[in-house]
């Protein structure tokens, strides 16, 4: 069945249990973010440490491809330099945009990927691809909040 | 409302209906549940679109040519053919819009700019209820905004009716206007109309009706419903997409100012100022939808060729059939009315703790289409306290056999999502 080249197992893994969920202090951002189409919604928070992701929490409701995509995100972000994580977060954006070249995609660019190679089935489903980017704008939004809040803070 | 249930013909029925011949995902045959969003059309009315743009193509209303005349006849054809439809007392109460959204931003606005005694003003109250399709909240928050005028609104109650406790309070004398769906998109609930008009009309108020999910489904008479405004659409009355009805009463239509200026609504105009047509083409600015409007009398035709009791009567037939089926799978929640008084065709449910979108995906899989999110009724999903739901919704095609495919559908739902 096709299905399965979508719900990898390891996106239903992070569905049933979510990691990083909660929202954790400190923070030096938060945002919402919603998908008015399906209703999904997220609370996210991000923490840095000079130019490093040192923390990443939230609070969401949504869809299993939403859910898994904010727990596996939150376990690749967290940790690398601002730098490493947008790329990280482009690549992503690429691999959704891909359509039916999901696969080859995610073989070529699995280093920087990584967990999140499991979603290359969901670029084929266009009513999906929201759900899986959710959470990885509202990061970026977040991460370019808490930057912003930082110069300006310097800068005071 | 009286329906006798009864099941129609389907296999005659589904004949006419190319698209439910279809496969999808490969071999697995079309389930369509989706018709609260949109209908499919009968040959019939794809026949008419192809009809007139092959033979009968040209502007109306302008034209002394033999083309022009066909067409205006046609479409002037298809404003009698809905007039008797929805029994309207004078086929110039008959405006054509782009959809039931426009029929209802056109009375927001027009009430919004009016003269007394019709017009709103700061102060004044609007009573919309919780159970709203986005297309008929929307509209009044702009026109109370901007305004000043305050917008109320009917609660549910937990059987997903609407909750009357406080209607004469609700309703009172600084009420302008009352502007309620029929039956919900959401939940199924057929409103109780003659209730509402009679308390409205009783302090001066008028009253709208989004009759979008009664419309294709019952038989409607606008005179004995008493509302003031009526709107429907035609995509979901076996209709092409592009085209819907206000209905209004004529000294209303014909008291309140136009809505977009232009072409065709025009009787006179100088480089200062214009005078109006005459109805509806008071309302019609511009060239309207020629063929979707043609087509979408093909569609009333065919719905008469049925009968709209029948009609009826097959989906409360079909309705009871699914409320009793869905409620025997293990975990599944009716959100709106667990039986079938007063209820329309469309059942929305949660399953457990599955994501309607997983459920919705996995269905889709197995060749069976249902609306998963809000359904533009967020609200409605706020006050059951869900993020969505998922929703069947039939029509006088759809077959007990489809549902049973259905309950199949979410037992696999079920077993993908190791509940």
């Amino acid at each position: 069945m096709q299905l399965e080249s979508m719900y990898q197992e390891i996106i239903l893994d992070h569905y049933r249990h979510p990691h990083h969920k909660g929202l954790r202090e400190p923070f030096a951002s938060q945002v919402h973010h919603v998908n008015p189409t399906c209703g999904d919604e997220v609370t996210m928070r991000v923490d840095l440490k000079g130019d490093v992701i040192s923390d990443i929490s939230y609070e969401s409701q949504g869809c299993s491809i939403s859910q898994a995509s904010a727990s596996v995100m939150a376990d690749l972000l967290i940790g690398k330099s601002v730098e490493q994580a947008r790329e990280v977060q482009e690549t992503f954006l690429r691999l959704m945009q891909s359509k039916l070249d999901g696969p080859e995609f995610a073989e070529e660019h699995e280093e920087v990927l990584e967990d999140a190679v499991a979603f290359a089935g969901v670029a084929k489903y266009p009513g999906r691809v929201k759900c899986a980017l959710l959470s990885w704008m509202a990061w970026k939004d977040a991460t370019a909040q808490a930057l912003d809040d930082t110069e300006s803070g310097v800068k005071a | 409302m009286v329906v006798n249930p009864q099941f129609l013909d389907t296999d005659a029925i589904r004949k006419d209906f190319p698209i439910l011949q279809r496969t999808v995902h490969g071999d697995k045959p079309l389930v369509y549940l989706d018709n609260a969003a949109t209908s499919q059309s009968p040959q019939q009315v794809i026949d008419t679109i192809v009809e007139y743009y092959s033979l009968h193509n040209a502007n109306v209303h302008r034209g002394i040519h033999v083309l022009a005349e066909e067409a205006t006849a046609l479409y002037e054809g298809a404003r009698d053919k809905v007039a008797a439809f929805i029994n309207a007392g004078a086929r110039e109460e008959v405006v054509f819009t782009k959809n039931s959204s426009e029929a209802l931003n056109l009375v927001a606005n027009v009430l919004g700019w009016a003269e007394a005694p019709y017009g709103i003003r700061p102060g004044d109250e609007i009573v919309i209820s919780e159970m709203e399709h986005h297309s008929n909240i929307v509209p009044w928050q702009l026109t109370a905004e901007r305004i000043g005028a305050k917008l109320r609104w009917f609660g549910i109650t937990d059987e997903g009716r609407l909750d009357l406790s406080n209607l004469n309070e609700l309703i009172n004398e600084r009420t302008k206007v009352v502007s309620l769906v029929h039956v919900s998109n959401i939940l199924g609930t057929v409103n109780p109309v003659e209730t509402i008009v009679k308390r409205a009309h009783e302090v001066g108020a008028l009253v709208v009706l989004d009759a979008s999910q009664s419309a294709p489904h019952l038989p409607l008479d606008v005179q004995a419903l008493g509302a003031d405004f009526v709107a429907f659409t035609g995509h979901k009355m076996l209709g092409p997409t592009g085209v819907g009805v206000l209905w209004g009463r004529r000294d209303l239509l014909e008291e309140l100012p136009p809505f977009l200026g232009g072409g065709e609504m025009i009787q006179t105009v100088t480089m200062e100022k214009s005078t109006y047509a005459g109805l509806p083409h008071k309302y019609e600015a511009g060239t309207p939808p020629i063929a979707e409007v043609i087509a979408l009398g093909t569609a009333v035709d065919y719905l008469n060729g049925i009968g709209m009791d029948k009609v009826a009567g097959h989906e409360h037939a079909i309705t009871e059939y699914a409320l009793g089926r869905l409620q025997e799978v293990e975990g599944l929640r009716i959100i709106g009315p667990a039986t079938n008084e007063d209820r329309g065709a469309a059942i929305s449910f949660v399953l457990g703790d599955i994501h309607p979108h997983d459920v919705g995906q996995v269905l889709d899989e197995h060749g069976i289409a249902v609306r998963v999110g809000h359904h533009c009724a967020r609200p409605v999903c706020v006050r059951f306290g869900i993020p969505a739901t998922t929703r069947a919704s039939f029509y006088l095609y759809s077959t007990p056999a489809e549902v049973d495919a259905l309950v199949e559908g979410l037992d696999q739902v079920k077993q993908f999502f190791g509940v």
